[in-house]
C-alpha cells in the first residue's frame, strides 16, 4: 500500500464518515438551522398539558410554526405556563387559540393553533388567552359516564 | 482438618481478588501510559494513518452489510409488532431510535472487537512472542509510544465513525424495507422520524457511546497483545480474551450509559 | 584494562527459582568476552540485566560507571542507544523491509537527512554482505541472512557495547563460519567491547579475547581460551570436551533398574 493510496482511502474514509453524520442531521434528525433571533417567544397558560413535553412542536393549520422551549409551574394560580418559540414570519391574531392535541391515537402530545379574526397580533412575549387544555382519556370516561346515569 | 480445608479456600479467594486487583493495575497504567503521544519521533503522524487503515477502512465491509441488514430486519419485525396497534406508520422512528442509540453503538462496538480487536491482540502478542518489542525496547525506542499509542487513537477515531455509517445503512436499510417492501408511505416514514429524533438527544449519544466503547475496547485488545504469554497457545489465549472481555465490557457499559443518559442517574 | 561493564556480586532469581548467585564477571573494554554454558543457566539473563531489562535481586550492574538498576527510565533509554542486543532470533521487524529495519535506529533517535540515511545503511548492510537484499521482506530471508541483517541494524548507531545472544545456534557451517568472521572483525574495526553467549564452544573459543564458564548460576571456569582448555575441573572438562557423563549425570536420578524391570 503506498503512500498516496493509504492517505486517499483513509482520507475517504473520514469525509464518508462526516457525511453519514450530516444525512443523519438532516434526514434523520430533521435538524434545521433556526437561529434564536428567527423566532418570537409567546406564552400560554393550561390547566393540564398531560403529556405534552418540551421541544414538542407547535402546529397551524397542520403547519410546524414553532417549537416549545420551556414549561413551567405558576405556583399561585396552579396551571401551567408554556414559552413557546414561533418563526419570526408566522403572523397570530391577539384572538388566537391553542390547545393540546394528540397527534395519532397514541401518539405525542403537540399545540395546536387556530387563528382567530381581530386586527392586532401578537408580539414578543405576549400571551394567547384562548387556550384548551389537554384531553385526558379518563376525564372523558368520567363524563360520559355521569351523562349516561344522568 | 475441615479448617484447614477452608483457610485454604479463603486464601484461594484472596489470591484471585488480588490477582484481579493486580491485572486491573496493570492495565491502569498501561493505558495511562499508552495515551502519551511522546515528541520526538518522525511522522506519527503517517502511523496513525496506517491505523486507522487497518482498523477503519478494513473493517468497512463487515460494518456497513451489518448495518444494512440490522435495518431491514428492524422495520420488518417492527412493522409486525405495530401494526397490531395499528401504528405501523411510527415504524421510521422505531428503527431510527433503535439504531442511533443502541444497535448502532452496540453492534458496531461488537463487530468491532470481533474483527479489529481480535487482529490487535495478535499482532502485538506476535510482535511480543518474536522479541521485536523487546528489541525496540533495547535500542532506545519506547514501543509505548512507537506501536501502541498509535493504534489506541486509531481505534478511538475509528469506531465513532464507523457507528455513524452503520446508523446510516440501517436507517436506510429499514427505509428500503418499509417503502417497498411493506408498503409504508414514504413521506410518513421520514416524517415521523424526524420529528421524533433529536440530533442532541440521540444522534449525538449515540456517538458519544461510540466513544466510550472505542476506548474500551482498543485499550483491551493492545492490553491483552502486551500481556500475552508468548507462545502460540498464549497468543490464542490473548486473542479469545480480548473479545469476550470487550463483548462482555461493551454490553454492561451500555446499560450504564443508556441508563445514565435516559434516568438521569 | 579498563572494564566497559561489571557485574559485581549479582543475584537474580525467578519463580522462586535462584537462577545466578552471586555472580561477579568484568568485561573488558575493546574485547571480545564469551560466556559459555549449558542451555537454561541463565545466560540470556545475564544480558538483560545487562541492558537494565531485569533487576537483580542483590548485586550491582555497572556499564561504563553507572548503576543500571538504579536509572530512570530516560536515563536508562539514552544509556540503550549506546548498546546493542542481538536476538537469537534476529528479532527483525516484521512489518518492515531490511533496509527499514537497519535505518530504524538512524532515523528515531538522529536527524540525519534522508540520503545520509541510505548511505549509512547501505555501508552497514555491505559489511554484512547483505547490500543486495535490502529491499526484501524478513520473511523472505533464511535465518542466517536474517541474523546478519539483524548485525547491521545493531551496529547503525555505532555502539560501544555489542552483545550476541545464542548467535551460532542452528547454523549451518557455512552462515557459522560467517558469523564468527564477522563478530570478530566488527568487534576489531569498530572498537567495540563484545560479550557472546553461547553453548557452542569451539565457536565462541576461536574469536574470545576471554572466556567465562556458568553452571548452575555460578562461575565454574574463567580466563583465556588457552587456560580454560586446559583446565583440570571435571565439570569445566566435561562441558568444554562434551563428556557424556561425568558430574552432569548421564542418568535422570532413578530407583535402581533391577527392582524396575526384573520381576521380584
Amino acid at each position: 500500500m503506498t503512500s498516496k493510496n493509504l492517505e486517499i482511502s483513509v482520507g475517504a474514509f473520514v469525509l464518508a464518515g462526516i457525511l453519514a453524520l450530516v444525512v443523519l442531521a438532516l434526514n434523520v434528525s430533521g435538524l434545521s438551522y433556526r437561529a434564536d433571533d428567527q423566532s418570537y417567544y409567546l406564552f400560554a397558560r393550561f390547566e393540564n398539558l398531560a403529556g405534552l413535553s418540551e421541544r414538542a412542536k407547535i402546529s397551524l393549520s397542520g403547519v410546524t410554526i414553532g417549537r416549545v422551549v420551556s414549561i413551567t409551574l405558576d405556583t399561585e394560580d396552579y396551571v401551567a405556563v408554556v414559552k413557546m418559540a414561533i418563526d419570526k414570519d408566522v403572523p397570530l391574531t391577539t384572538d388566537t387559540s391553542a390547545s393540546i392535541l394528540t397527534a395519532g391515537l397514541l401518539g405525542e402530545k403537540y399545540i395546536g393553533l387556530s387563528v382567530g379574526a381581530d386586527d392586532e397580533l401578537l408580539i414578543n412575549a405576549d400571551e394567547i388567552e384562548d387556550t384548551q387544555s389537554s384531553i385526558v382519556l379518563e376525564e372523558l370516561i368520567g363524563q360520559f359516564l355521569f351523562s349516561r346515569s344522568e | 482438618m475441615m479448617v484447614k480445608a477452608l483457610i485454604n479456600r479463603v486464601r484461594f479467594m484472596g489470591n484471585g481478588v488480588l490477582n484481579i486487583s493486580a491485572g486491573v493495575g496493570r492495565a491502569a497504567w498501561f493505558f495511562i501510559h499508552v495515551l502519551s503521544w511522546g515528541s520526538g519521533f518522525k511522522a506519527p503522524f503517517k502511523r496513525l494513518l496506517q491505523q486507522v487503515y487497518q482498523l477503519g477502512v478494513l473493517s468497512l465491509p463487515i460494518v456497513l452489510v451489518a448495518g444494512l441488514f440490522v435495518g431491514m430486519v428492524l422495520a420488518l419485525q417492527g412493522y409486525h409488532i405495530l401494526v397490531g396497534y395499528g401504528s405501523q406508520e411510527a415504524v421510521g422512528q422505531m428503527v431510527a431510535l433503535s439504531i442511533l442509540r443502541e444497535f448502532g453503538p452496540v453492534v458496531t462496538a461488537l463487530l468491532f472487537a470481533g474483527r479489529a480487536g481480535s487482529a490487535l491482540t495478535a499482532e502485538i502478542g506476535l510482535m511480543k512472542a518474536t522479541e521485536q518489542l523487546s528489541a525496540m525496547e533495547i535500542m532506545g525506542v519506547d514501543p509505548f509510544k512507537r506501536i501502541m499509542a498509535p493504534r489506541l487513537w486509531g481505534g478511538v477515531i475509528t469506531l465513532p465513525i464507523l457507528t455513524v455509517m452503520f446508523s446510516v445503512l440501517g436507517i436506510y436499510g429499514g427505509a428500503f424495507v418499509a417503502v417497498e417492501v411493506l408498503g409504508i408511505y414514504d413521506g410518513s416514514y421520514w416524517a415521523n422520524m424526524q420529528n421524533s429524533v433529536e440530533f442532541n438527544e440521540d444522534v449525538i449519544k449515540g456517538v458519544v457511546k461510540s466513544l466510550v466503547f472505542a476506548v474500551v475496547v482498543t485499550w483491551l485488545a493492545i492490553f491483552h497483545g502486551w500481556n500475552a504469554t508468548p507462545t502460540s497457545q498464549g497468543i490464542s489465549r490473548a486473542t479469545t480474551a480480548t473479545v469476550v472481555q470487550a463483548s462482555l465490557a461493551v454490553l454492561a457499559l451500555d446499560f450504564i450509559l443508556t441508563a445514565v443518559m435516559l434516568g438521569g442517574f | 584494562m579498563e572494564n566497559f561493564a561489571e557485574l559485581v556480586d549479582l543475584s537474580f532469581s525467578r519463580d522462586g527459582r535462584l537462577i545466578l548467585d552471586r555472580i561477579s564477571l568484568q568485561i573488558p573494554k575493546g574485547k571480545v568476552t564469551a560466556i559459555l554454558g549449558p542451555s537454561g543457566t541463565g545466560k540470556t539473563t545475564l544480558l538483560r540485566l545487562i541492558s537494565g531489562q531485569l533487576k537483580p535481586d542483590s548485586g550491582d550492574v555497572m556499564v561504563d560507571g553507572l548503576s543500571v538498576p538504579g536509572l530512570s527510565r530516560n536515563d536508562l533509554f539514552a544509556l540503550r542507544k549506546r548498546l546493542s542486543l542481538l536476538f537469537q532470533s534476529g528479532a527483525l521487524f516484521t512489518d518492515m523491509s531490511v533496509f527499514e529495519n537497519v535505518a530504524f535506529s538512524l532515523r528515531e533517535h538522529t536527524r540525519l537527512p534522508e540520503h545520509m540515511v541510505r548511505d549509512l545503511v547501505l555501508l552497514r548492510l555491505q559489511s554484512v554482505g547483505l547490500r543486495g537484499a535490502a529491499h526484501h521482506m524478513p520473511s523472505e530471508l533464511s535465518g542466517g541472512m536474517a541474523r546478519r541483517v539483524a548485525l547491521a541494524r545493531s551496529l547503525a548507531l555505532d555502539p560501544e557495547l555489542i552483545m550476541y545472544d545464542e548467535p551460532f545456534t542452528g547454523q549451518d557451517p557455512i552462515s557459522m563460519a560467517v558469523l564468527v568472521k564477522l563478530i570478530r572483525t566488527v568487534n576489531d574495526q569498530l572498537s567495540l567491547t563484545s560479550v557472546l553467549v553461547s553453548h557452542d564452544v569451539e565457536e565462541a573459543l576461536s574469536i574470545a579475547d576471554q572466556v567465562y564458564v556458568l553452571s548452575h548460576g555460578r562461575i565454574i571456569g574463567k580466563g583465556t581460551p588457552e587456560q580454560v582448555r586446559q583446565t583440570h575441573s571435571p565439570e569445566l572438562k566435561q562441558f568444554l570436551f562434551g563428556h557424556v557423563d561425568g558430574p552432569v549425570s548421564f542418568h535422570y536420578p532413578s530407583k535402581p533398574l533391577e527392582q524396575e524391570v526384573l520381576p521380584l
